[in-house]
């Protein structure tokens, strides 16, 4: 049998193929199968990895129904576009995803909650300075979503602040 | 500034120069952001992709200490340019694909770099020359600000930076330090510690970021995490991990030089003995023994030659440089004899 692909060597490895429930067989010879499976890797990528993150096992039909119907009212993405492509639509499907993106945000960064800078505080000298009051609504956010690993997180950033600020008298104790 | 005037110029970041610069190449920070309400590129249809690339250059013209930048549509450069931006690690091989409504800044440094509707709308990086990603945050982290006066960034409270991908959610940073580890990959030490590296959250690649190879005894090494810390945090996070790995270099080294010296000064001389006198020499070749030859400087076995130098010859051997250079197509084989030529020429005088 000849290569399916360049139709000059024998076939030497048989390969089936699902695409859109068709089922194909490819008889390639080795040169055509190499380039075949390294075209496969760049195809996987990260998208297959973040969908099977965020569920362990195959979705049930319901489940299904529902992913099909979430949709983002700002960009008309489904959760389903999201599982296939790996890629949200725009800022507000994390808004319209929320209940999903919470555990897989979790999942990929081991918190779900942003300690970092925010552009309504930019401006002059813009070091970002962690703001007691905001951590401690985060760690009451944290103990009602029964977050409890995050929430000692949060506790032990707290912690470390408050430790900070009481080795360094001349600034100022910030109100909670 | 033209494409071409890049060809004389020597980027910031293999000037060599910078703490611990005999191991860290490079520093590299990139910021991810987003503008409210539009949908992310690959989501985007065509007006809505140059509506953003307007708004975003508008913004970058009205930063007054931006000088000297230049802004490059991406649909209109061919298949050679891109790849020489590629080359010179002023933009990802993403942005070289599928060029719509793409568009990267410059500067003229190539201290900055704006690459306009990749995987999200902005992504910024700044590069510096050796181990520096505190002074690279400062210069990013001004811009941003910038930034963020004139365009409104897709931003929640809890999550921080909204990406197309969450993997990049929270500060949208990526911290990249390009690590020199010959002495660790001789004495075959590089595999335990980066498997080590992958346990603790951070990612290993290659010269040129994502889905490459980690060739010529060099390693890009980034977080993965990018929600949950600071930006401070983050940067001395990886700081930690890249201080721990340069001190076992530096060890690895010290013990090549007491223990296999001979073995070592034979392996560098005949590495740029190869260099200076090949005819016919590939990429994946030159790469190998220029590590060799850096190392050899890094060291004081080989005097006078350069860190910088020999940096250059890195890139200028690429192949989208090389036919920069000679102005025209070139074959794979043409390259190679090229490539070859231009190494022997720079070398001659050493």
């Amino acid at each position: 049998m000849l290569c399916d692909i360049c139709g000059k060597n024998q076939a030497t490895v048989h390969l089936t193929e699902i695409v859109d429930e068709q089922m194909n067989e490819l008889h390639l010879c080795e040169e055509c199968a190499r380039q075949k499976s390294a075209q496969m890797e760049s195809q996987f990528g990260l998208s297959e990895l973040l969908a099977g993150m965020a569920e362990f096992e195959k979705p049930s039909k319901e489940k299904e129904l529902e992913f099909a119907t979430l949709k983002c009212p700002n960009c008309g993405l489904t959760y389903s576009d999201f599982k296939k492509i790996g890629r949200l639509g725009c800022g507000g499907c994390y808004t319209a995803f929320k209940k999903y993106l919470g555990p897989l945000l979790k999942k990929i960064h081991g918190s779900s909650i942003h300690f970092g800078k925010s552009p309504f505080k930019a401006g002059r000298g813009a070091k970002k300075r962690i703001d007691l009051s905001e951590l401690r609504s985060k760690l009451q956010k944290a103990i009602e979503a029964e977050e409890f690993e995050e929430a000692a997180s949060i506790r032990d950033q707290i912690k470390n602040f408050e430790e900070k600020q009481s080795q360094q008298n001349d600034v100022p104790k910030e109100q909670a | 500034m033209k494409l071409d005037d890049l060809l004389n110029h020597s980027s910031e970041w293999l000037k060599g120069t910078g703490p611990n610069s005999d191991i860290v190449v490079s520093s590299r920070l990139r910021l991810a952001r987003n503008l409210d309400k539009f949908p992310f590129p690959h989501w985007a249809d065509k007006k809505q992709g140059e509506d953003v690339f307007t708004a975003i250059e508008a913004a970058v013209g009205k930063i007054d200490y931006l000088k000297n930048i230049t802004t490059y549509k991406l649909a209109e450069l061919d298949s050679v340019d891109k790849q020489f931006l590629v080359e010179r690690h002023l933009m990802s091989l993403e942005h070289a694909q599928k060029t719509n409504h793409k568009a990267l800044i410059i500067d003229e440094d190539e201290v900055l770099s704006l690459m306009i509707n990749e995987e999200d709308h902005i992504r910024c990086q700044v590069m510096q020359s050796g181990f520096n990603l505190f002074e690279a945050w400062n210069i990013i982290n001004k811009i941003d600000d910038s930034l963020a006066k004139e365009l409104a960034f897709a931003f929640s409270r809890d999550w921080g930076y909204l990406t197309a991908c969450p993997t990049n959610t929270g500060t949208g940073m990526r911290g990249s330090v390009m690590l020199h580890l010959p002495a660790l990959v001789m004495t075959h030490q590089v595999d335990r510690i980066l498997a080590a590296i992958s346990k603790l959250s951070f990612t290993t690649r290659g010269l040129y970021g994502e889905g490459t190879q980690a060739t010529g005894n060099f390693f890009q090494i980034s977080n993965q995490v990018s929600l949950g810390h600071s930006e401070e945090e983050i940067i001395e996070n990886i700081n930690g991990l890249i201080r721990q790995i340069i001190e076992q270099e530096n060890q690895a080294r010290e013990l090549m030089v007491s223990r296999n010296r001979a073995m070592l000064e034979d392996r560098i001389n005949r590495s740029f003995g190869i260099l200076k006198s090949a005819h016919i020499i590939t990429s994946q070749e030159t790469i190998e023994l220029l590590s060799m030859v850096r190392l050899g400087c890094d060291l004081n076995m080989l005097k006078d030659i350069g860190c910088p130098n020999i940096n250059e010859l890195f890139i200028i051997t690429q192949p989208a440089h090389l036919q920069k250079m000679e102005g025209k197509r070139l074959s794979s084989q043409e390259r190679d004899v090229k490539r070859a030529d231009i190494i022997r020429d720079r070398l001659k005088k050493y």
